[in-house]
């Protein structure tokens, strides 16, 4: 019997590790005679440093050195030496550039000592003066100088279909609303670390929290003028990112100039203040209008949004692109204008844009399915879409209405009243609301290689990371199941710069692209195999193609005759006991040009208001996915309901609060940006919809890691409304709000 | 975290005396005092750490009430079993405040002086009058939704965030605290201070003097409480506002009232001319509307937090029905 | 003694350091000896100076749970008190769990339940549901949520942890 490692729920390989400690994230590797950085970040917003006093923190015995924009060595400078995989268009960022001040909190100075405590202490004893210049950073106040970038991040918003002026000017129902979504910060639980470790011969070592190791690598060897190969990041394990690990943020650059400065090994840490000092979700305003004949058809979607970007880049996300993959309609117009602010880079966050863009488009529409008086779900099964409709291709898959059904019938939705404030128990409003959202389905190239070694024990190996997301428990899996042996003597490694190539871990594409390249180097290495097996003498196996054999417990058989088999050992005691290695690169099949490939949500959702005070309890979640094969349902179902409760994050508490008068972030550490805590969160359901994708990708799996957010915010903000009638159009839905 | 020394004081006497020396401090849990230290706001360059002084027990007194030693730990009071059945009000309000975690280290004496959680005060790059006396006060015209809306002064408009306090307000416990002129007793009401042109004291304790006791009367009004918490997230939130309601029923009249609420000025806030409406008349959701009105007279908002008067009036109203048991206790 | 250092004046003052001295401390059953400023949190002593790094800083203030230890099988924030305040005192962190290579049956339950997903939240998840049975207050549903709710999980693990921690209740699997 063929083992189905795919498809079966499995324990994370990596638990063990995790459960004791054991695993290593960047701050955590044992260095001798490492030194501690510190950084400084400025007190103000825009202007410029007109003196900076080192003195009294040199002063100190144990502390090496201040780096500032004064001492730092002169390194290159061009714009294109400091771009990474991720960055978006613009002139980056360049810590300890010159004394311009950017944003608030901006790095100005690190502080080198042999401890952490002593570095912290000379790290306040840094005195700069600055000449302060006028500051923007508010986004509704700046919006008559909103711009379309030049070149956007990521694909420009579509051009219009239709006429929608004209169809909403003639439509029957209409609606017209601004919808707003504040600044958020990834906020992982780990906060940003590197270490950098300078050898005699030049070489670097680096322990990195990043989501990609070859884009530090990259990144650093650019900056600083090392050759690649001589530049080794190494990051096995990362204590979450959800985007912020994307882009090389600036405490690696600092350690690493620390380290070849000093010679020495240097690790910096983030305070969770400065983990507010950098990438954001940025602050979002929404316009929609949206037109309907009166019995439901949508007319006519226009969706323009502006939002934050830094002075030095234009930072957009596609939050417009939603109107043409969700719903069918033949008149949209959609737009993406940015507002230059004096903050840092936006920065991709988990869902970027998907969460953003369908919290107002699903809200809108829950609107305009009240003004027609319709059931929200009916109103989108109404202008249910097989195409999407912004690249006007077919969906390789797409399993939506099925999300429909079984989430409304898990969730008991047909006993819903239309009416808002219709359900009460007590104090406690009782609403039901639901929301469904799409992420794209996409894969990149990526390469790996595998080790089979002479005792049968397999070694795959791939320069990704795994955030959290399952990546090391997966790979072993889609291993382990197409060479056929046991999932115990399957490693999977990952996190090494010197490993295959890989694209950075985010948008979900991981188990596509990392997965796809896997499940073809095990391929590669079964060619390998029959190879050898024919070259034994009087071979049963001399005639047979690849296509002729099968791998199954660790055998190879003849697949129309399977009692003709042999084991791996056995093949590999052929070549003097070598081990078998192969490498392969995978890239997206063409034949996925002709499709639009996207996961898909739909989310139910249960709240209680209190009439009176305000406050709004989760009580329910029921999520419906459709992402084609899942190969690990356990892991998956984590992602989900983590997913989930993000979805509760961002509608009722996340908010990163600016202080316009000061351009600076208020609410930056835990106790003022909240997170949700285990006493917000209560049932979540999920449900995995049956899905068959052979167009997707080889393995015909979709992903999930923003799928799980993307409705599940509009869906309580909808449900707020049907439980008190009052429709929140600006998040978090703080209790005043709702007084 | 700037340097500083250290000692360990076995007992009252010598704490006393050594915290005398400038900007020395004392160090009981250290849950509040070390995150502070850590951002620079606080900057003792002496600490006397005060655990090993047997404060640690909780005792009853003759007059028939209690006496919480400062260094008892506030999941031990809370858990205390002539507290839970004789002032269960102190209980829920402790458990309402901060984790399991910070309950385990946090003393009762240092959760008195516990210093606001303003935005601006946790953040030594702005100004302010509380951190860095004639600075400004960032908040008034900045980000307030947390901050206060009555009793507040030009110069500052912080909260004090305890949970804790707001019931021992209610419970008119005394603070008994010694320093190098002896012993004295404050009462409860008397012990935080508004900020006045004087934000930067948060409490009438001296610098040389040691909190050594909280003491509770007899009354705990264990038949009849409330505390109600409200805040951005279910737990482990500061209260944007909380009500400490106590009520002596006789039937379904109020014998007697107290109400203190938290989250809303620079100390815990009572009224007692408003408690005093309640005194004979029925407990209905109609006068416990009029004393909602009048606590809140004079409340004065700074735009984010305007929410809060109308917040805190709903809150009164509801935790005195929760008291009343006009609806179960939560 | 200490000058006092306001930023940028005191140039021409070496001002003195805190003086190191020897602090014990008990961790997993184990004395360790080190010099240590007072200033060293019981956190960065068991990061730093121990190497013992299943013990995560998420905030260094209190606000997240990740620095979770067990002291005398209560739970605190290691990150809240120094580590010369902690002598005499039985410290248990995350390797200090599992007996002879045997997980304890909390930590397997997180692997069962897959209640983490980065895992660094995690060994304070795992300290606090110990904790949390060792206090023996939690006896509800919605005890076992607040009773947790010091623990942070940006991943939002939440659901899969209430779980475990439900379980170890029922199996009264503290330290
Ligand atoms: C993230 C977080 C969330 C929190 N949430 C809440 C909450 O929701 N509600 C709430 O009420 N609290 C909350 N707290 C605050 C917590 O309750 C206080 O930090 C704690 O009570 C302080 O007690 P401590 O013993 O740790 O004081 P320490 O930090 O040791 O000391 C605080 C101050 O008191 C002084 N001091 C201590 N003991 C004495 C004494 N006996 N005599 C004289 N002076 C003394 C110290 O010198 C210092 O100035 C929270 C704390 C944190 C970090
Ligand atoms: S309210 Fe008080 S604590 Fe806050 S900034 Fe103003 S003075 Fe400082
Ligand atoms: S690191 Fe101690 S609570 Fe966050
Ligand atoms: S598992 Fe990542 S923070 Fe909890």
């Amino acid at each position: 019997m063929k083992e189905h490692y795919t498809g079966t729920a499995t324990n994370r390989v990596d638990g063990r590790a995790k459960v004791t400690g054991e695993a290593k994230y960047a701050a955590e590797f044992e260095v001798p005679d490492l030194l501690y950085g510190v950084v400084v970040n400025s007190a103000i917003s825009k202007g410029k440093i007109t003196r900076i006093d080192t003195s009294a923190a040199l002063a100190l015995p144990g502390v090496h050195q201040v780096f500032t924009h004064e001492n730092r060595p002169g390194y290159t400078w061009l714009d294109s030496h400091y771009q990474d995989e991720d960055s978006p268009p613009g002139s980056p960022f360049r810590p300890l550039y010159n004394n311009e001040i950017k944003f608030s909190m901006q790095p100005i100075a690190l502080v080198v000592a042999d401890t952490f405590e002593l570095a912290r202490y000379a790290a306040l004893l840094v005195h700069a003066e600055y000449e302060s210049q006028p500051h923007e950073t508010d986004l509704e106040a700046n919006l008559p100088k909103a711009y379309k970038p030049k070149k956007y991040k990521s694909p420009p918003p579509s051009d219009p279909r239709g006429d929608a002026p004209g169809a909403f000017a003639a439509a029957e129902v209409k609606l017209e609303e601004a919808y707003a979504h504040p600044a958020h910060h990834h906020n992982p639980m780990e906060m940003h670390a590197s270490i950098a470790i300078w050898q005699e011969s030049g070489k670097l070592t680096i322990y990195d929290k990043i989501q990609g190791v070859q884009n530090s690598q990259k990144y650093i060897s650019n900056a600083f003028g090392v050759p690649q190969e001589d530049v080794q990041v190494i990051s096995p394990f990362v204590g979450g990112a959800f985007g912020s690990g994307l882009r090389p943020q600036y405490q690696l650059f600092l350690a690493v100039l620390a380290a070849k400065e000093l010679k020495r090994a240097v690790k910096v840490v983030l305070t969770r203040q400065q983990m507010f000092s950098f990438g954001h979700r940025p602050f979002t305003i929404q316009r929609l209008a949206i037109g309907a004949s009166a019995d439901g058809k949508l007319e006519s979607i226009s969706h323009n949004a502006f939002a934050e970007t830094s002075r030095f880049e234009d930072y957009n996300e596609d939050v417009v692109i939603w109107p043409g993959v969700l719903y069918n309609c033949e008149n949209v117009e959609v737009s993406h204008q940015l507002v230059g602010l004096d903050v840092y880079t936006p920065l991709d966050m988990r869902a970027p844009g998907g969460t953003t863009g369908t919290f107002a488009l699903e809200i809108a529409m829950d609107e305009m399915a009240y003004k027609l008086n319709m059931d929200p779900v009916e109103f989108r099964l109404k202008n249910y879409t097989d195409k999407d409709l912004n690249k006007d291709k077919p969906h390789s898959s797409k399993e939506l209405k099925e999300c429909y059904r079984q989430g409304a019938e898990r969730f008991g939705w047909a006993k819903r009243k239309m009416e808002p404030r219709s359900m009460k128990e007590g104090h406690q409003l009782i609403g039901w609301g639901m929301a469904h959202g799409a992420w794209e389905a996409q894969q990149q190239e990526a390469a790996a290689k595998a080790v089979l070694s002479p005792t049968g024990k397999l070694t795959v190996s791939s320069a990704t990371a795994d955030i959290g997301t399952g990546t090391y428990t997966v790979m072993s899996q889609i291993a382990a199941e197409t060479m056929g042996i046991a999932l115990e003597d399957v490693t999977f490694e990952l996190g090494d710069s010197t490993q295959p190539k890989s694209p950075l871990e985010g948008g979900s594409w991981t188990v596509s692209s990392v997965g796809s390249a896997v499940k073809l180097v095990c391929e590669k290495l079964q060619e390998q195999l029959l190879k050898l097996a024919q070259k034994m003498e009087n071979s049963p196996f001399s005639d047979a193609k690849i296509e002729d054999v099968s791998f199954e417990n660790g055998q190879m058989f003849l697949t129309q005759a399977p009692a003709t088999s042999i084991s791996l050992q056995a093949i590999l005691a052929q070549d003097e006991g070598q081990p078998l290695e192969a490498e392969a690169s995978q890239k997206p099949d063409k034949k996925q040009k002709n499709y639009s490939s996207y996961s898909h949500s739909a989310t139910f959702v249960e709240v209680k208001v209190d009439e009176d005070l305000g406050t709004v309890k989760v009580t329910r979640i029921v999520s419906a996915v459709a992402a084609g094969r899942i190969i690990n349902p356990k892991t998956g179902r984590s992602q989900i309901l983590g997913g989930a409760v993000w979805g509760i994050g961002v509608a009722l508490e996340e908010h990163t609060v600016l202080d316009h008068t000061i351009g600076r972030f208020m609410t930056h550490d835990l106790d003022k940006y909240h997170l949700p805590v285990n006493a917000d969160v209560h049932e979540t359901d999920v449900i995995f919809v049956e899905e068959k994708d052979e167009i997707v990708n080889p393995l015909g799996a979709k992903g999930l890691g923003e799928i799980g957010i993307v409705s599940v915010a509009p869906a309580i903000a909808n449900a707020v409304f049907h439980a008190t009638g009052k429709r929140i159009r600006e998040l978090p839905i703080t209790l005043d709000k709702l007084m | 975290m700037r340097p500083f020394t250290f000692t360990q004081a076995q007992n009252v006497d010598t704490a006393v005396r050594e915290v005398s020396s400038d900007g020395a401090k004392f160090i009981a849990g250290g849950t509040n005092l070390l995150d502070l230290m850590k951002i620079d706001v606080m900057q003792p360059s002496h600490l006397v750490d005060i655990t090993q002084i047997a404060l640690d027990t909780i005792e009853e007194t003759e007059a028939g009430g209690l006496r919480l030693g400062a260094l008892v730990k506030n999941a031990d009071t809370a858990y205390h079993e002539l507290v839970e059945t004789r002032y269960p009000l102190l209980s829920h309000a402790i458990l309402a405040g901060a984790t399991a975690q910070l309950r385990n280290m946090a003393t009762d004496g240092g959760n008195l002086l516990q210093r606001t959680r303003c935005y601006y005060f946790y953040d030594t790059h702005t100004p302010c009058n509380k951190r860095e006396p004639g600075s400004g006060c960032s908040a008034i015209k900045g980000y307030n939704r947390d901050l206060a809306i009555l009793g507040t002064s030009e110069h500052c408009i912080a909260t004090h965030p305890s949970d804790m306090c707001v019931a021992l307000a209610a419970l008119e416990a005394t603070v008994h605290v010694t320093g190098k002129s002896g012993e004295r007793a404050i009462p409860f009401a008397d012990f935080h201070r508004l900020p006045g042109d004087t934000p930067h004291l948060d409490s009438n304790l001296q610098p040389d003097e040691i909190i050594t006791s909280i003491e509770l009367p007899a009354q705990g009004f264990a038949r009849n409480y409330t505390y109600l918490k409200l805040r951005d997230r279910a737990s482990y939130a500061f209260a944007l506002v909380s009500v400490a309601a106590a009520l002596e029923l006789e039937g379904n009249t109020v014998k007697e009232a107290r109400i203190a609420l938290g989250g809303v000025a620079h100390k815990p806030w009572r009224v007692p001319e408003a408690e005093a409406l309640l005194q004979g008349q029925t407990a209905s959701r109609e006068n416990f509307q009029k004393v909602a009105e009048a606590y809140l007279q004079g409340a004065q908002g700074f735009g984010h937090n305007n929410f809060k008067i109308e917040l805190a009036k709903r809150a009164i109203v509801r935790a005195l029905e929760k008291a009343t048991k006009m609806e179960a206790t939560a | 003694m200490h000058t006092e250092n306001s930023p940028g004046t005191e140039t021409a003052v070496r001002p003195l350091l805190p003086e190191t001295r020897t602090v014990t401390l008990r961790v997993n059953g184990t004395s360790h000896q080190l010099q240590l400023a007072p200033w060293t949190s019981v956190l960065d002593a068991l990061r730093e100076h121990l190497h013992l790094t299943g013990t995560k800083k998420g905030c260094d203030h209190g606000q997240c749970g990740a620095c979770t230890v067990l002291l005398d099988g209560k739970r605190i924030n290691s990150c809240l008190t120094l580590a010369v305040m902690q002598e005499n005192k039985e410290i248990t962190t995350v390797e200090g769990l599992a007996q002879n290579g045997e997980l304890h049956p909390v930590q397997q339950a997180f692997i069962d339940h897959d209640a983490f997903q980065c895992g660094y939240c995690t060994p304070g998840q795992i300290c606090s549901v110990i904790g949390m049975v060792n206090e023996g207050k939690a006896k509800t549903l919605d005890d076992i949520k607040d009773l947790m709710s010091g623990n942070i999980c940006r991943c939002g693990a939440y659901v899969n942890i209430v779980k475990v921690a439900q379980e170890a209740l029922e199996k009264n699997t503290g330290l």
